[in-house]
């Protein structure tokens, strides 16, 4: 796929989060965002995640990774779905065995990739989860 | 523009871009990445490797005091930051940094306090090896753009 043949969602208005507490991550999966439109925000762990949908912040996405400082993502996931929060919530980890990945999934995740975050893996995921707009 | 210069330069780029890959220091994760590079971010690729190596530096020398005493090594902690680092460099493509992180974790998982140092060492050098390439490779970028050209698109397949 060319960069002139990436959908391009900004007319969507859509709106996402990026929880990852590690800085490359962040910085990438952003502009995995912004490539594709998407207006989108940053924290660092599960927490601030938490915190951010306390203070009135809604998404229409969320991307968690999993192991993150403070509360991680499989917790994040359990409280925002506690809360009441709908936003898409998938997960984006390296680590996991079927176990862990059950666990995350089972806390409230809509869709699950494995890191490292690509265009295709972010277009999938928005395809799934039914944002996704043909070109 | 001394296209004959701009063409040497980008023939240079391409040659060098592919051994990188060839020699294992980089993997399709970096073409990844290159691909979110445009005229709104020119830096793009340059910043996130830069933001990786000084993830790399700062995990590297938690890793080395959590080794530091034979009878007091916190694993949980070295563990924590060989994941770290394996997860930024999967994310980049830096693929040598990544297999040696994948045979650190097992050191980790034994609690192997020699083995973890021994890759501690690997690491570190990997890191600063490929920082030195990632730099030859930017700087060649620069030569072409200052020539007037354009950076190449490169074929690893």
């Amino acid at each position: 796929m060319t960069r002139e043949e990436l959908p391009n969602l900004a007319e969507s208005k859509l709106t996402a989060l990026v929880v990852d507490d590690n800085f490359v991550n962040q910085s990438i999966h952003q502009k995995l965002l912004s490539r594709l439109g998407i207006q989108n925000d940053v924290v660092c762990n599960g927490k601030e995640a938490v915190d951010a949908h306390c203070s009135g912040r809604n998404y229409d996405l969320i991307l968690m990774d999993m192991d993150m400082p403070i509360m991680n993502g499989t917790q994040a996931t359990k409280r925002l779905r506690e809360m009441g929060i709908e936003s898409k919530i998938a997960g984006v980890t390296t680590r996991a065995n079927e176990g862990e990945k059950k666990e995350f999934m089972e806390a409230g995740l809509n869709d699950f990739q494995e890191k490292p975050l690509t265009i295709s893996k972010l277009l999938s995921i928005l395809h799934k989860l039914d944002f996704y707009v043909q070109t | 523009m001394n296209t004959i210069v701009v063409a040497q330069l980008q023939r240079q780029f391409q040659d060098y871009m592919v051994s990188l890959y060839q020699q294992g220091y980089l993997d399709n994760q970096f073409t990844e990445l290159r691909k979110l590079q445009d005229e709104g971010s020119p830096d793009f690729v340059a910043e996130v490797v830069s933001l990786f190596f000084d993830d790399c530096a700062k995990l590297i020398n938690d890793m080395s005091i959590s080794l530091e005493r034979p009878d007091h090594v916190d694993f949980k902690q070295v563990d924590s930051g060989v994941h770290q680092l394996k997860g930024s460099s999967s994310s980049v493509g830096a693929r040598r940094v990544k297999n040696v992180c994948i045979a650190f974790k097992e050191c980790c998982d034994v609690q192997n306090r020699e083995g973890c140092l021994r890759c501690l060492q690997q690491v570190d050098y990997e890191y600063k090896m490929l920082k030195t390439k990632l730099q030859d490779l930017f700087n060649l970028e620069q030569q072409i753009l200052q020539a007037g050209g354009t950076i190449p698109q490169v074929d690893i397949n």
